[in-house]
């Protein structure tokens, strides 16, 4: 389950901010992310770890690169948890729907 | 999105893939599943969250030690279409005695055309809990105080 603190402390580095805001625009690889930034490859890389564990990024394989994407689910939670308590409690109760939904489906 | 349909009123809704009947009992019978965690009054560890399917029961948070809190009462239970509690919470966040200064929450679950349920929750009579009473309206609809917002906004 995505953790919406995990998320804002990932998102206290400003070049993670950056990362998300560029992966935001659309799906890049570690390459193409480093070129457009003033940091290392390996660098880059490391920051994305980071995204990845707090689930905001994805990823996948593309051929020989691995492709990164904002999660939308991520940005869902992440809008939810600076709504108000009730928005909160109701993005949890649709998610626990859906889940109930995706259930009912497979069975 | 969370509105504040006057002031004392807050409204929210959200659309789910599943029938009303579903929706009222993920609502109901399953709130422990998805309320928030944090959003407990009572000292113990959560053990689970009763619903009381009938209006005149409560809703009632149990630790594992056994303590219990009773911070709603049932007000409507008709299932699928709509569920009303009383929301017993005063602004020390304890539970409120008094049902004259209890606000209230009211659920209605609409089918929509591709068979999921449209939910609409409405938070209404905030001001019953006297004076104070925004605290608790800007809690519940917004996770920033709407004076605070309010200040953001004449600073823009």
């Amino acid at each position: 389950m995505a953790n919406a603190e995990l998320m804002i402390e990932a998102l206290g580095e400003p070049m993670r901010r950056e990362i998300l805001e560029r992966l935001l625009e659309q799906p890049r690889s570690v390459t193409e992310l480093a070129d457009g930034l003033p940091v290392t490859r390996p660098a880059v890389s490391q920051h994305l770890k980071v995204l990845k564990e707090s689930q905001l990024v994805t990823d996948r394989a593309e051929g020989t690169r691995r492709i990164y994407r904002v999660d939308p689910d991520a940005l869902a939670i992440l809008r939810a948890y600076f709504d108000s308590f009730w928005s909160r409690s109701l993005e949890t109760f649709r998610l626990a729907a859906e889940a109930d939904h995706d259930q009912e489906g497979s069975a | 999105m969370t509105e504040v349909m006057d002031a004392t009123t807050v409204r929210t809704s959200v659309d789910v893939p599943v029938s009303p009947q579903r929706a009222f009992e993920l609502f109901t019978a399953q709130i422990g599943d998805w309320w928030d965690e944090s959003h407990h009054i009572l000292e113990a560890p959560l053990a689970e969250m009763v619903f009381e399917p009938f209006a005149g029961g409560h809703i009632i948070d149990r630790g594992t030690d056994g303590s219990e809190c009773r911070w709603a009462r049932v007000l409507a239970y008709e299932p699928p279409r709509r569920v009303c509690f009383s929301w017993d919470i005063n602004l020390q966040w304890q539970v409120e005695t008094d049902p004259a200064r209890c606000s209230e929450v009211e659920i209605a679950f609409s089918p929509r055309p591709d068979g999921g349920t449209h939910v609409v929750l409405t938070h209404s009579g905030l001001d019953r809990h006297g004076p104070g009473w925004e605290d608790m309206r800007d809690a519940v609809a917004s996770g920033w105080s709407l004076e605070q917002f309010a200040t953001l906004a004449r600073r823009d």
